[in-house]
């Protein structure tokens, strides 16, 4: 037992941290509190990030298989801690100005990251469930957190009946599994479900806990909740969604596609194979006809998730390497892209249009070149860092056999080229409108120049050596 | 049929009608009835399995309380559930026509149903004939499933600050009672004796 527990040490101490916080706040000043609650906790889950990242390199097995701490778990870990912490800072400001900053905000962001740990290093269908539903029960509170306005009380409603829809297939699929294979552990799994031709039952399980899981991470066909969702929450929130969460569910996703169904890769590989193209394409058109950033952005993040199932449709180590480098760059974006949103004010009151970016470059030339580069990475544009991620998954597909899935890839990036540059274009060559207030806060600048900066100088320092990361942590997993 | 058999159509046939009629019921509170019903026969059927503990389980935690809270709630909140089921009548055909062919699908591959030949072998918590079930459940809980033991609880913890969250609203406009300063009000201060002439008031 102790030597269990000493291996789940980060998610130990992150549990305790936000117990002890809830406790301290509740008792003392409550939401006076929150501000500095908020940097305390992103403090936190720096130091953890640090401390998962630098630490001991081996596999470990904690509670007979039911939590692995390997390399895949510590890449996806080290990401979604640093996402949280950076989306937690960026929200302070914005949200004590509008007067939603509560003492139970950053403690249900802390609890919903322990659930992503969690996921990410689920062994068996039970701790995977756990965890992701101790995720999205946090995320479906804090998207309702403007709990006075009909369109967050909506979108957290909506996250929640379609999610508890979600996770309840989730669960179907996984007694069928459990019902073929008798264990619910991945590593007995795997040795149950080998071979080309499998009963039809575990094939149903395998469909089911596809969906559910193709539900978390708002691939399409099961799509309908995001742009609602992101639209109506909180931006503070929606910039989270769009970040850790997606990190978590795609290494939830790869992790029970390699270490449960690795037996029956030809089975899974064109599901997901489909998915990704479905994603890709209805990301990419549906994004056009929209006006409101946060749905554009929410679309946006449709097709990047099409983008990401691609390379772990490959169905091989490189495809897992692609997925993890890809999602880390798309982290990395978003995060600037959101500090650029969660700044876009007219006399102190937020807006979400696109039209209100016209000449922006006039006024504000620094922050238009910023977020030109953040749209030209997001759009995939050569020298752009998002280029080279997109570049990853495309030859993960090629070499993994599917040609198709990859000039699919391609003609859907084109199509999705058109709304990212039409925000440039906005900017740029857009009719004189009201101007936009100048960003008081130097947090969300610090993150906008420092994320655009990153989309240029990872290119030069050959993605900080993330890929190599990236590679050793794909091996931990595909073997 | 021996008695054993007997009873486990008994009590399923009992589980699925308590089922059925819980969805089908008119009247919200007959449905949460019909949902004891579903409950205890499922109980029973639990019994049936040898799995006696979660069979009481079910009867105390489920029928005891959260049925009985299901039952309060239906009560006191005024809920227009014909409004709410006439929504539901617009897309009846479709889901039904969705649920029929789910159905034969299902149906399909619980026909062809063939479980490992190694399940047997992969069982995790095989059942021991000579340990007791609850002694069984305590010895898997809270050691080698003690962590999903703790995740369950914070996943309870996260429902409760949700639901205060959500709900709990300080009013300023709203007088509350406090205790302390009642206690400590001087009476000289708080009121004035008057010696009123009769006659003449004040």
């Amino acid at each position: 037992m102790q030597a269990d527990l000493a291996i789940l040490l980060p998610e130990i101490l992150l549990s305790a941290f936000a117990l002890v916080a809830l406790l301290g706040a509740v008792y003392t000043g409550k939401d006076k509190l929150a501000s500095a609650l908020v940097w305390v906790t992103s403090i936190v889950m720096l130091v953890l990030a640090a401390m998962i990242g630098l630490g001991d390199a081996t596999t470990q097995v904690a509670f007979d298989g039911t939590f692995v701490n390997d390399g895949f778990a510590r890449f996806a870990k080290v990401v979604i801690m640093v996402a949280a912490a950076v989306v937690l800072i960026m929200s302070q400001e914005y949200m004590q100005r509008r007067g939603i900053l509560r003492f139970e905000y950053p403690i249900l962001v802390c609890l919903a990251s322990v659930g992503m740990m969690v996921m990410v290093s689920a062994g068996d269908l039970i701790s995977l469930y756990m965890g992701l539903e101790l995720q999205s029960l946090s995320l479906y509170v804090v998207a309702s957190l403007r709990r006075d306005s009909v369109k967050s009380t909506e979108a957290g409603m909506k996250y929640f009946v379609l999610g508890a829809l979600s996770s309840g297939l989730l669960l179907y699929g996984a007694s069928l599994t459990y019902g073929f294979s008798g264990t619910t552990s991945f590593s007995g799994i795997i040795q149950a479900v080998q071979g080309e031709h499998l009963s039809l039952g575990v094939l149903f399980g395998l469909v089911f806990i596809v969906s559910g899981l193709a539900f978390k991470v708002s691939a399409v066909p099961f799509h309908m909740w995001t742009p609602d969702v992101y639209e109506g929450s909180p931006t503070p929130v929606t910039a989270f969604f769009a970040t850790a969460p997606k990190m978590a569910a795609m290494g939830l996703f790869a992790r029970v596609m390699h270490d449960a169904f690795g037996g029956a890769v030809g089975d899974w590989q064109q599901v997901i194979a489909f998915l990704a193209v479905l994603s890709m394409f209805l990301g990419s058109i549906a994004a056009i006809g929209q006006s409101n950033i946060k749905r554009l952005m929410a679309y946006s993040s449709i097709a990047h998730m099409g983008y990401a199932l691609m390379g772990l449709a490959s169905g091989t180590a490189l495809g897992v390497e692609s997925m993890l480098v890809y999602m880390a760059i798309y982290v990395t974006m978003n995060v600037g892209t959101f500090a650029f949103i969660l700044s876009m004010e007219r006399n102190g009151q937020p807006v979400t249009d696109i039209l209100s970016l016209s000449s922006l470059s006039k006024y504000a030339p620094g922050r238009a070149f910023a977020l030109l580069v953040l749209m030209f990475s997001l759009a995939g544009v050569p020298p752009m860092l998002g280029f080279f991620g997109k570049l990853y998954v495309l030859r993960a597909a090629y070499e993994g056999g599917l040609a198709w899935l990859a000039v699919a890839g391609v003609v859907a990036s084109v199509i999705g080229a058109f709304y990212y540059i039409r925000i440039v274009y906005y900017m740029y060559f857009g009719e004189e409108t009201e101007e936009l207030d100048t960003p008081r806060n130097p947090v969300l600048s610090g993150l906008l120049v420092a994320s655009a900066v990153i989309m240029i100088a990872a290119v030069v320092l050959n993605l900080f050596g993330i890929d190599g990361a990236a590679a050793s942590a794909a091996a931990s997993l595909v073997n | 049929m021996s008695v054993a058999a007997l009873s486990f159509y008994l009590f399923a046939l009992s589980t699925v009608i308590g089922g059925l009629m819980t969805v089908l019921g008119r009247n919200p509170v007959h449905s949460v009835l019909w949902l004891i019903l579903a409950f205890i026969s499922s109980a029973g059927l639990f019994v049936l399995m040898g799995a006696e503990f979660v069979a009481m389980l079910l009867v105390i935690v489920y029928v005891g309380a959260v049925a009985v809270l299901f039952l309060f709630v239906v009560m006191m909140l005024d809920v227009d559930f014909a409004e709410l089921k006439a929504g539901m009548a617009k897309y009846l055909p479709m889901a039904l026509l969705i649920a029929v062919i789910l159905l034969m699908q299902f149906a399909l591959a619980f026909g062809a149903w063939d479980s490992s030949e190694m399940a047997e072998g992969l069982r995790q918590a095989p059942v021991a004939a000579d340990v007791q079930n609850t002694a069984q459940l305590g010895a898997l809980i809270y050691d080698r499933f003690f962590l999903l033991f703790q995740l369950a609880g914070l996943i309870l913890l996260v429902a409760m600050i949700g639901a205060i969250v959500l709900t709990l609203r300080h009013r300023p406009d709203v007088k509350r009672q406090n205790v302390l300063a009642q206690m400590y009000r001087d009476p000289a201060k708080a009121m004035e004796l008057k010696d009123v002439k009769p006659g003449q008031g004040l």
